[in-house]
Order: C-alpha cells, then sequence, then structure tokens
C-alpha cells in the first residue's frame, strides 16, 4: 500500500494545515486576482516603479496577478501535502484499528 | 423540574431502612445520585464502625485486581470497556464468588511468574556457557600457538625462563561478567596477583536478558590464567566480588565440543519450555482482561455501598439502620420509587421510612445542569458556591462570558478558527469521550467544549465588527470614503488626510463594522479605534455593573431584607446610575450631537461649528470636572461651554444625591437593625414579667436573642462600612477595569498584525512563480505562529481577564457565595473518579 513515515500526529497535523492553507490561499488568489486594496501593501513593486502614477498603477497590477499566481500555486502543493497527510493518517489509523 | 435561576429547594430526611434490605437500598439511591449522606458516627474510628469486614474484603479484592491489571498492561494486552450498561452491585452472596475467583486467578499468575524466572534464570546460565565455550575455544588456539611464546614470556618474567626454560603448566577459571566492570576488574587482578595472572577477555555482542529486572545487559567472557593454587584462590576471590560468574570449562577441546552441543540442546528445550510457559501466562491473562474492568466496577460498587452503611446508625432495636440524608425537595418521588425498588430485590417485606426533619442549618446548594449548562456551571463555581437559594449567576454567564470574551479576542479568522475546533469536540463527543485520553490538558478543553465553541462563534461576530481578519479588512459593502487628490499632490506627499467634513466622506457610513479603509490608515487606525473601543469597554462594564446590581433585588426580596431593599439596593442603584450611567449619556450624547452636517459641509457658520467635531468635548474631562465641581476656561471660543443647556447645575445636583446616597448605605442598616433589637427586648421583657409565674422557658429564648443581638451591634456597623466603601470604591475602580476589554483587543489586533508583516508578507514579495513555493513554506509557520500565540496565548488570556471580570466586577454587586456544594452518593462519580486516579 504504501510506507508509513509519519506518526499519526503528525500526519493529523499536516490534514489540519493543508486543509486551512488550501482554503486560505485560494481566498487570497481570489481577492488578488480582483485587486482587492487591502491586500495594497502585500504586493512587490519597485522603488523606481513610484515615481509616475501610470508607472505605479501597472506595476500594482502585475503585482497582485504575480502574487495570484503564487497563491494559487501555494494552494496547489497543499492540495498534494492533503493527500499525502490523509493516505498517512488513513494507514495509520488502520493500522492502530486491525491490532 | 428545578431552573437554574436559583438553586433547588433541599429538605434534610431521616431514612429508616431494615438491615436486610439495607445492602440493596443504597444501592439502588447510588445508582440514582440524588441524595447526600450525612455521617452519624464521626467520633467513630475507621476500624471500629460496623461493616469493616466488608470493606476490608473489598480492598483485598481491589488490590488483586490491582495486580491483575499491572500484569496485563504489561503484556501490552488490550482490555475490553464495558459494553453497554454499568454492570449492577452483585448481591453481597456474591461476593464470596469473586473473591475465590480473584484468589485462584492471583495465585495462578504468581506461580506463572515464578516459573517463569527461575526458567529464565537457567537459560541465562546456559547461554553464557555457550559463549564461554565459543571464545574460549580462541584463547586456547592462541595458548597452543608457538608464536605466542614471547608473551608468556613477558607475563611470567625472568624467573620463570630461570626456573626451567619450558612451558608451565598453567590453571584457568572462564566466566562471564559486565562488560562495564571489565577495566576494574583487570586492574584489581593486576595488583592483587602482581602481575602473575594473565587475563583475555571478549566482548559478547548480543545483549542477555537479566531475570529479575528484564533488562538487557552487555556482557563479556573472560578467561584468567594463573599457575598455582594460591593464585587461584586469588582468582576466585576476586571473581566473586565483581560478581562474575565462573563456568566450569573442560580444557581438552573434544570435551569442549561435547559440552557444546549439550548446552545448545538444552538451550532448544528450555525455549520450547519458556515459550509453552508465556503462552499459559498470555491465555490466563487474556481470559482475565475480558472481565477485568467489569469486576473492578463491581468491586468499587460493593465498597462504596458498605462505605455509606458505615455511616448509618443502629437503632435501639438493632433490626434498623437509620441515615440522615439531604435531598432535593422536587425529587422525593423519585426517591421513594428506587427505595421501593431496593426492598423488592432484597425481599424484605418492611417497606422504607423517609421522613422529612426540620433543621435550622444550611443545605447544601444543588444547581440541576445538563452537560451544555455545567461548565458554565463550573466557572461560576470555582470562585465560590452560591448560598443555599440565592440567584444564580450562571444562565448569564452562557452568553455574557463568550460575549466580553470576544470583545476582547475581536478577529474573524481566529475566531473561526476556535470555532471549528469547539464544533469538532462537540460534534465527536461520544466518541472522544469513550476514548478516556490521559492527557489533563485535554480533559480541561473537552469539558469546556461548549464555552469554546460559543467563544469562537461570538468572536466570529466581532470580528466582523472590528472588520479583522488575521489583521486585513473585507469590503464586503463598499467604503464610505473616497480619494479627492490630484496626482500632484498624491506624488509629492508621503501622508494624506482625508476629512470627514468634506467631499470625502460619503456622509453614509459603512452598514457594519468598521470602514475597510481604517485598514489602510496606519498613522491614525490605532488613535479611532482607541476613541471607539475605550467608550465601547466603559458602556459594557456599566451595563454589566447595573445588572449585577439589580440581581441583588432579587435576593433582597426572597430572603425577604425588606430593609436592605430601601438602604441598600436604592443607595447603590442610584449612585451607580447618576455617576456612571450619566457618563454613558454623556458618550451618546457626544456621538449623536458633534459631527459633520450633510448639508453645510467645512461651512464657517458658527452655529454649524458648535456641532461640528471641532467643538466636541472630552468625556473624561467633562466628568473629572463634574466631580470636582469645577470649570475650565474655554480654549475654544467658538465652541458652547457645555453640551446642552442645564449641564452644569444637573451635574452638580447628580453628584450632590449621589454623595448623600453613601451615608445611608453607611448607617442605614445598622439603624434599622438597632431599632429591631430595642423593639425586641421591650417585647422580651414584657415575655418575661408575663412567663414569671409560669416559669415557663419562652421567656429565656426570648431573652437569648435579643443578647446574642447586642453583641453584634458593633459587628454589624463594621460589615457594612465595609461593604459601603468596598462598593463605593469598587465602582469606580471596576469601571475602570472594563477598560481591559479596550486593552486586550488592542493587544491581539497588533500582535496579529505584527505576524502578518513580519512573516506572511515575505512569502509574498516574490517576483517570480518560484514564489508559490516559498509561499508554501511561509505560510505553514505563519500558522503555526497564528495558532500557538494568537489564538492559545491570547485566548488563554481573554479567558482568564473574562473570568476575573465576571468573578469580581460583576459577582461582588450581588453574590455571596458562602454555600457549600451538594455531593451526592453517586456511583457514577465514584466510578469516574476512582478510574482518573489511578492513571
Amino acid at each position: 500500500m504504501g510506507m508509513k513515515f509519519c506518526g499519526p500526529k503528525l500526519s493529523l497535523c499536516g490534514l489540519v494545515l493543508s486543509v486551512w492553507g488550501i482554503i486560505q490561499l485560494t481566498l487570497m488568489g481570489v481577492f488578488y486576482y480582483i485587486q482587492a486594496v487591502a491586500l495594497l501593501e502585500d504586493i512587490p513593486i519597485d522603488e523606481e516603479d513610484t515615481h509616475t502614477i501610470s508607472g505605479f498603477i501597472s506595476a500594482a497590477e502585475n503585482g497582485y496577478t504575480q502574487n495570484a499566481y503564487n497563491c494559487w500555486i501555494a494552494a496547489l502543493l497543499y492540495v498534494i501535502t492533503l493527500v499525502v497527510s490523509g493516505h498517512q493518517f488513513w494507514m495509520n489509523n488502520r493500522s492502530s484499528v486491525s491490532m | 423540574m428545578g431552573s437554574l435561576f436559583r438553586s433547588e429547594e433541599m429538605t434534610l430526611c431521616q431514612l429508616f431502612l431494615q438491615s436486610e434490605a439495607a445492602y440493596a437500598c443504597v444501592s439502588e439511591l447510588g445508582e440514582l445520585g440524588l441524595v447526600q449522606f450525612r455521617d452519624l458516627n464521626p467520633d467513630v474510628n475507621a476500624f471500629q464502625r460496623k461493616f469493616v469486614n466488608e470493606v476490608r474484603r473489598c480492598d483485598e479484592m481491589e488490590r488483586k485486581l490491582r495486580y491483575l491489571e499491572k500484569e496485563i498492561r504489561r503484556d501490552g494486552i488490550p482490555m475490553l470497556e464495558i459494553p453497554g450498561e454499568c454492570p449492577e452491585a452483585p448481591q453481597p452472596r456474591e461476593m464470596i464468588d469473586l473473591e475465590a475467583t480473584f484468589e485462584k486467578l492471583e495465585n495462578e499468575l504468581r506461580e506463572v511468574n515464578q516459573n517463569a524466572e527461575a526458567l529464565k534464570r537457567n537459560f541465562l546460565e546456559l547461554t553464557e556457557l555457550k559463549h564461554i565455550l565459543r571464545k574460549t575455544q580462541v584463547f586456547f588456539d592462541e595458548m597452543a600457538d608457538p608464536s605466542r611464546e614471547e608473551e608468556q614470556v613477558t607475563l611470567l618474567g625472568e624467573e620463570g625462563l630461570m626456573a626451567g626454560g619450558q612451558a608451565l603448566k598453567l590453571g584457568f577459571v572462564a566466566g562471564v561478567i559486565l562488560r562495564e566492570r571489565i577495566p576494574a576488574f583487570e586492574r584489581m587482578l593486576w595488583r592483587a596477583c602482581r602481575g602473575n595472572v594473565f587475563l583475555r577477555q571478549a566482548e559478547i555482542d548480543t545483549p542477555l536478558e537479566d531475570p529479575s529486572s528484564s533488562d538487557q545487559v552487555f556482557k563479556s567472557v573472560f578467561i584468567i590464567f594463573f599457575q598455582g593454587d594460591q593464585l587461584k584462590t586469588r582468582v576466585k576471590k576476586i571473581c566473586e566480588g565483581f560478581r562474575a560468574t565462573l563456568y566450569p570449562c573442560p580444557e581438552a577441546p573434544a570435551d569442549r565440543r561435547e559440552m557444546a552441543m549439550g548446552v545448545m540442546t538444552r538451550i532448544e528445550d528450555l525455549n520450547t519450555v519458556l515459550g509453552q510457559t508465556q503462552d499459559h501466562r498470555h491465555r490466563v491473562l487474556v481470559a482475565a482482561a475480558k472481565n477485568i474492568k467489569n469486576w473492578f466496577v463491581k468491586v468499587r460498587k460493593i465498597k462504596a455501598i458498605y462505605h455509606t452503611l458505615n455511616l448509618f446508625n443502629l437503632d435501639v432495636t438493632q433490626k434498623c439502620l437509620i441515615a440522615e440524608c439531604w435531598v432535593p425537595a422536587l425529587d422525593l418521588e423519585t426517591i421513594q420509587l428506587a427505595l421501593r425498588r431496593g426492598t423488592e430485590r432484597s425481599g424484605s417485606s418492611v417497606p422504607p421510612i423517609l421522613n422529612r426533619m426540620e433543621t435550622i442549618e444550611d443545605p447544601p446548594t444543588y444547581n440541576r445542569t445538563n452537560k451544555f449548562t455545567s461548565a458554565f456551571q463550573n466557572l461560576i463555581y470555582a470562585y465560590g458556591v452560591a448560598t443555599y437559594r440565592e440567584v444564580n449567576p450562571a444562565p448569564y454567564t452562557i452568553i455574557t462570558f463568550p460575549f466580553l470574551f470576544a470583545v476582547m479576542f475581536g478577529d474573524l479568522g481566529h475566531g473561526a478558527l476556535m470555532a471549528a475546533f469547539g464544533f469538532w469536540m462537540c460534534y465527536k463527543e461520544k466518541p472522544l469521550q469513550a476514548k478516556k485520553i490521559d492527557s489533563e490538558i485535554w480533559t480541561i478543553f473537552f469539558g469546556g467544549r461548549y464555552i469554546i465553541l460559543l467563544m469562537g462563534l461570538f468572536s466570529m461576530y466581532t470580528g466582523l465588527i472590528y472588520n479583522d481578519i488575521f489583521s486585513k479588512s473585507l469590503n464586503i459593502f463598499g467604503s464610505s470614503w473616497r480619494n479627492n487628490y490630484n496626482e500632484s499632490d498624491l506624488l509629492t506627499n508621503k501622508l494624506l488626510q482625508l476629512n470627514p467634513d468634506s467631499k470625502d466622506y460619503l456622509q453614509i457610513p459603512y452598514p457594519f463594522g468598521i470602514d475597510p479603509v481604517w485598514q489602510l490608515a496606519e498613522a491614525n487606525k490605532i488613535i479611532f479605534m482607541n476613541a471607539y473601543k475605550m467608550k465601547i469597554s466603559i458602556i459594557i462594564g456599566v451595563f454589566h455593573m447595573l445588572f449585577g446590581v439589580c440581581l441583588s433585588l432579587w435576593n433582597h426580596i426572597y430572603f425577604k431584607r425588606r430593609i436592605s431593599i430601601y438602604v441598600e439596593f436604592i443607595p447603590q442603584i442610584m449612585f451607580l446610575v447618576l455617576l456612571f450611567f450619566y457618563m454613558v449619556m454623556l458618550m451618546f450624547i457626544k456621538w449623536v450631537k458633534y459631527g459633520p452636517d450633510a448639508d453645510f459641509l467645512g461651512s464657517s457658520d458658527p452655529e454649524v461649528i458648535k456641532t461640528s467635531a471641532y467643538c466636541a468635548p472630552s468625556i473624561l474631562i467633562t466628568f473629572i470636572n463634574m466631580m470636582l465641581f469645577k470649570t475650565d476656561p474655554n480654549t475654544r471660543p467658538e465652541c458652547d461651554d457645555t453640551m446642552y443647556p442645564g449641564q452644569i447645575g444637573l451635574q452638580k445636583f447628580f453628584v450632590i444625591v449621589a454623595l448623600m446616597c453613601v451615608p445611608v448605605m453607611l448607617f442605614g442598616k445598622p439603624y434599622f437593625i438597632m431599632k429591631e433589637q430595642k423593639q425586641r427586648a421591650r417585647q422580651g421583657h414584657q415575655t418575661i414579667e408575663g412567663t414569671a409565674e409560669n416559669g415557663a422557658a419562652g421567656g429565656a429564648a426570648a431573652v437569648a436573642p435579643a443578647h446574642h443581638h447586642d453583641e453584634d451591634i458593633t459587628e454589624v456597623f463594621i460589615h457594612q462600612a465595609i461593604h459601603t466603601i468596598e462598593y463605593v470604591l469598587g465602582s469606580i475602580s471596576h469601571t475602570a477595569s472594563y477598560l481591559r476589554l479596550w486593552a486586550l483587543s488592542l493587544a491581539h489586533a497588533q500582535l496579529a498584525e505584527v505576524a502578518w508583516n513580519m512573516l506572511l508578507r515575505k512569502g509574498l514579495m516574490s517576483r517570480d512563480f518560484e514564489g508559490g513555493i516559498f509561499l508554501y513554506v511561509v505560510f505553514a509557520g505563519w500558522a503555526a505562529i497564528s495558532v500557538s500565540i494568537l489564538v492559545l496565548m491570547e485566548g488563554l488570556s481573554a479567558f482568564l481577564h473574562t473570568l476575573r471580570l465576571h468573578w469580581v466586577e460583576f459577582q461582588s454587586k450581588f453574590y455571596a457565595g458562602e454555600g457549600y456544594l451538594f455531593q451526592p452518593f453517586s456511583f457514577e462519580v465514584i466510578l469516574d473518579s476512582a478510574g482518573q486516579g489511578e492513571e
């Protein structure tokens, strides 16, 4: 079936963290995509782009889309973590029940 | 059905039980768990009580069961939980059967263990012998090897050579010793035998099992060569001292080979026997493990019943047992039914008698709670058990506790985490309870699962009001602030302010909660939130305390303390209302009256300016001036001195009336008590004169209480003075104490912001797609910090402060808390505590 390399506690932690990560990072990605103002301070903007308004706006838009993609990539990585943790958790449960 | 409003009505009852029926009746009452027995033999020693023999037998049985349990646990056999209902307490005659079973099991187990130990010792000896035979083969080969002669020569020294020049006949001993002792052993041998003995040693690779302690130890094989008998005795003594086991080892290689084979066969035989012994032991233990929990319950129940029977009194005819017990008045029917069941079971003909007794003693406090309300009730009891029939603060605590917690914790994200945790615990209640997890921290969290769930839900609500989710704001309805600056202003200024008295603010407030624009106002967000949160804290605090004082009215009415209503309740309410509720009113007036006018934005008309934010007075300064009867000079001539006409006069009036309440609180009650005493003394004199002819004892009784009260009048004065000072000073300090609601919510918001800015932002500053992976890692760290610091630590802190606000600020207004808890005789409680105690 597969190797068991996490104990029950670590796999449960991974499970909970993955669920939280997927939900929060997907939502953050959506908020970045619709360019929410609350996240304005959390986008990468170079110093030189802040000298003109149009430069600032385009840099901000780039930052928003870049971060949206990054959040979704991280959410995807957490989906993988969820699958792995879930598998480990299920294997741990099975072995303790079968005893 | 009792209510949670105040504690239940209790009656003291006398119970007459026939001796044969007593056991069964007490067993039924134990299952019911509604009766608290009093000890009618308090002076009697534990060893002189009636049923001491039975208790002793139960103790013996429990000891045997514990021994069995230890063995079962050592082998790792799972003990079956009791399926379905708990078994009932068995009849006294069944006790003998149980005792016989346990005795048999214990003896069998002890015998098996002893045999196993003897076998293991034998096994150890044979194994060591096997290792010796194997390793010493090498030594003897080396000895016979002529190339080794030089070593012999150096060891034996010059005399040996001189003596004959031929190889000397050496004796030897072989044995096994613990590896740690080898260096000291060698040194001792060298010194004691003056270097005339020759030690070879080799380590045994596999650890051997010590039979008595079951530890794995590492040993080494050694062989010592010497010449002569004296050295032999010396060597043997040293081996004895170092607890090395010596084995007879034959010299000739053929003999050794034969011995080795014999040892191998014997080892194999022993292994089989050992295996069979272990199997037998395992089978015995598995059979015992099926029933052991059942037996534990039964034995504990029997013991509990006999302990209770020891509290009873034997009546004169020796046929009947008398008990005194506290019983909730509403449950008398149920108890009668239980007693009838018990009598039927025991086959006795005489029904038990339950008699109500009158008493002046204070009954215990009993509140009927279910799994939801019991957690909140326990929070209240932790501070002090309610006096009998006092108003119970628990039903209000169910809402005010999570609410005050939420005011301090307000964050939608952290509240959601807490609510999810609470929801999981409540949803999986039955399976989690059945698991019986050992950890004390888990027991605390699980016991408060409903509190945690409510705190989480309320925190989500206040998180929406503060518009704070993990330190970011949600813009659901669209902000009411607009940016009207042009490009050049934006490019040349670092910070710009939006003026609410202009087109920057749409004059229509954000529908629910704080406007999301404030999250971006890094310069004055905290100043704005401070003004809001401090006022909210004081408003909530004053209402909470007023509610507490109102609850004391119910206590006065119930305990028929009419005087207290006039000289305690009314002055207290007036003091609080005239001073602090007036301050709350000032806050509301300030919020409503001062602000921008939508039709005259930015106007310089003096009438408009008077109601603009420029003229809003400071509530704190106003209040201080009110108390000190002072008026400050007006620093802003465009503004009015007062918030409404007649303010100064009204404030003076309020302060004077409030101050007049203080002497009423101080002297009112003692004055009335003195009046009452004088009245009673006059009546007492009259009755004495009236009964002097009859010589009745009534006069003496009338004199006694008056005498009793006379002594207490100074105490009443002191008592009342303490209470008044406590209330008056407390009203100021407690009102300020509620500002912790502001302080903790500020701390929480700032911690959340720091966690986001310092941690999660680092993962959001990458320009390329590898930022996704970096964010994946950083998010895990941020999540760990959020849970451990913001949810756990801040949650615990807010919980503690809320508890303090309830215990001190709220309950000191009405709660006496001088009762004692109703602790009924209940098998459930006894079994739970016994189960926890042994773990």
